[in-house]
């Protein structure tokens, strides 16, 4: 073996044993650095994966949704409306649908009840697909779907985060309290799949029938119209037709709900900002302390080491292994639990408050989406900084003469 | 061999707290001698060895070793004359805490990558020939003052050095311990090294293995005996 790599195992087995020797030390600060890192990459990873997976999700919403307005409300759409909006050039389908809001006093929770517009038999016998979205375009991920269960008047599928506030499931009856004072007890016959929870959290279905009886609705209004365009080219061009021959409803675009679940993550990505740079700040502080100076210990250590016969550069070498086993340890620990955090635990850390709303926290695996850009300006941000951080005291440690670097500590 | 000329040594030039440990010393340290620097405590003996010994460098004046000029020499240049010709016996044994006796004395070895097996070998018979190869792979901080000071020894002479440096080496041992390093001078002398001590121990400045005595006082020399 050459003297030059036999020079450099050297370097690092001296390296290893000086990390081990100054054990509580580096194992603080590698606790410290791991947390730093991992708080900054659960940050990204879970902003970054819910946008996603929202953008995904949504991206199944339909193209047009038409509202009734009066005095600039949003109103019951009355059913007659449907077939002028059929008639519209370029309207591929006109869909009609009925949900709205519950609250429920005993767990102080908001519920959103929907009736499914349109369900498709399978092929597979005895399982039924239950897709909310009447846009049944193959590339894009249903809102929800469900197998197996049969919707009937007096039965209710139920979203997961609902099962879990009240504690209840499949063959369980749940009391609601009608428009009239009445009390409808319907029975459970499922819950939502888990698949797409971010959405489907706090919500109930039930057949049409006792959606109108719990809200008390006339049969011919509905809550609005979804419709497909042949051509998603002529989306605005429909919309505007709306307008002219609905003067009172109020058509709104795909791309405008895209828009709005997209501000809402965005701020909720604000959110994140903040701990980030919070996490950023601590990084800083943790970084400039190391910058500041080395212990008299070090200092003493490596005036030894250079009375010894070490040079600068060696002594340099040796600091440079030592800060980037530490922050290399700690950026793939970080990362690694990060992501474990995120992906595996469903972010415990920050759950409550980004996702969901009212007291109904969806409880769901985010898909992993990892953006390599985000890993390398974590690892610039983080591990570049500490090694430069750890280098620049030793560098000006190290040039000066080791007498005097031992004769200012002394034993 | 080794010729001062001229050497001053100024700390903190330019501050109101500017001292001047060495004033225009000139000195010749022949080869293969015992060499004593005697003086009182900041008479400026340890600047003149960390100067000789390639540690610290003169504010004015020129050092040669064996004829060369080292004193212009760049840091790395100086580093290898000092790894390469100067073993070193400090006051305090300065050993690193915290790794085993054997690494310690290895240390200086490091940066020549000789072969691991090879050096331990000879790491092993330094320590076995000063009676501590039992504490070989014990803790520095389990030794006792002897043992470190052994130990500290062993570790200067790693690299075969053919000039041996020690500074005040008696300061923290008791007269048997004292008496027992003399010996280890005698015998560096006898395998043809170049030893230089400072002490004010009289124990060291009169031992018969002694060549010359050089007195200092004030950054000066004051004469020889």
């Amino acid at each position: 073996m050459s003297p030059w790599i036999e020079k450099q195992r050297y370097i690092i087995d001296f390296t290893i044993s000086s990390l081990l020797r100054r054990k509580v030390k580096n194992f603080g600060l590698l606790a410290l650095y791991t947390l730093i890192v991992f708080i900054l990459a659960s940050t990204m990873f879970f902003t970054y994966s819910i946008k996603k997976e929202a953008s995904i999700i949504l991206q199944g919403s339909p193209e047009i949704v038409v509202q009734k307005l009066v005095a600039g409300r949003h109103d019951l759409f009355p059913v007659r409306d449907i077939e002028t909006l059929r008639n519209i050039r370029g309207v591929a389908d006109v869909q009609s649908r009925l949900w709205g809001y519950y609250y429920d006093s005993l767990v102080k929770a908001n519920y959103t009840l929907l009736t499914p517009p349109a369900q498709t038999d399978t092929a597979h016998a005895g399982t039924r697909t239950i897709t909310v979205d009447s846009d049944t375009d193959d590339s894009s991920k249903p809102l929800f779907t469900l197998n197996g269960a049969a919707l009937e008047p007096g039965t209710l599928i139920i979203g997961n985060g609902i099962a879990r506030l009240r504690a209840i499931g499949k063959g369980d009856y749940m009391p609601f309290r009608a428009s009239d004072g009445s009390i409808m007890n319907l029975k459970i016959v499922d819950t939502l799949s888990s698949q797409s929870e971010l959405v489907s959290s706090d919500l109930m279905l039930m057949t049409e029938q006792d959606f109108r009886k719990l809200f008390g609705i006339a049969p011919d209004y509905v809550t609005d119209a979804v419709m497909t365009v042949k051509n998603p080219s002529e989306i605005s061009m429909v919309a505007a037709k709306i307008n002219k021959r609905l003067p009172d409803s109020r058509p709104i675009v795909r791309e405008e709900i895209l828009r709005t679940y997209d501000s809402i993550f965005n701020w909720r990505g604000g959110m994140m900002i903040v701990i980030f740079s919070a996490a950023v700040l601590a990084f800083v502080i943790f970084a400039w302390d190391k910058a500041s100076g080395l212990s008299a210990g070090e200092r003493r250590e490596i005036g030894i080491l250079k009375a010894v016969g070490w040079e600068t550069s060696d002594v340099i070498q040796m600091k440079f292994w030592e800060g980037a086993m530490i922050s290399l340890t700690a950026f793939f620990s970080g990362v690694i639990l990060a992501y474990i955090h995120v992906f595996f635990t469903g972010s415990p850390v920050f759950e409550p408050a980004l996702r969901g709303w009212s007291s109904l926290y969806p409880n769901f695996a985010l898909t992993p989406f990892i953006n390599a850009e985000q890993i390398t300006t974590l690892f610039f941000l983080t591990v570049v900084p500490y090694t430069v951080a750890t280098i620049v005291p030793t560098w000006r440690a190290a040039t000066i003469d080791p007498d005097t670097a031992m004769r200012h500590t002394g034993e | 061999m080794i010729e001062l000329v001229n050497v001053r040594k100024v700390f903190n030039a330019g501050n109101p707290s500017e001292f001047s440990a060495l004033n225009s010393v000139n000195l010749n340290i022949a080869q293969n001698k015992v060499t004593v620097l005697k003086g009182p405590s900041g008479s400026g003996k340890t600047t003149l060895l960390s100067i000789v010994g390639c540690m610290s460098r003169p504010s004015a004046g020129r050092v040669k070793l064996n004829g060369r000029e080292i004193t212009s020499l760049p840091e790395r240049f100086l580093t290898d004359i000092r790894r390469k010709t100067f073993g070193f016996i400090f006051q305090q044994p300065n050993l690193i805490k915290g790794i085993s006796v054997l690494e310690n004395v290895m240390l200086p070895a490091y940066p020549l990558g000789e072969k691991r097996s090879s050096l331990k070998v000879k790491a092993m018979q330094g320590l076995a020939e000063l009676n501590i190869a039992s504490k070989a792979a014990s803790k520095v901080e389990w030794l006792s003052g002897g043992e470190a000071q052994r130990a500290s020894i062993v570790r200067a002479l790693i690299n075969n050095p053919s000039i041996i440096i020690a500074d005040e080496p008696t300061a923290h041992l008791d007269t048997k311990l004292s008496y027992r390093f003399m010996e280890i001078i005698e015998k560096f002398k006898s395998e043809g090294k170049t030893v230089i001590i400072t002490s004010h121990d009289p124990l060291v400045y009169d031992a018969a293995i002694v060549d010359r005595v050089v007195n200092f006082r004030d950054g000066q020399i004051e004469g020889e005996s």
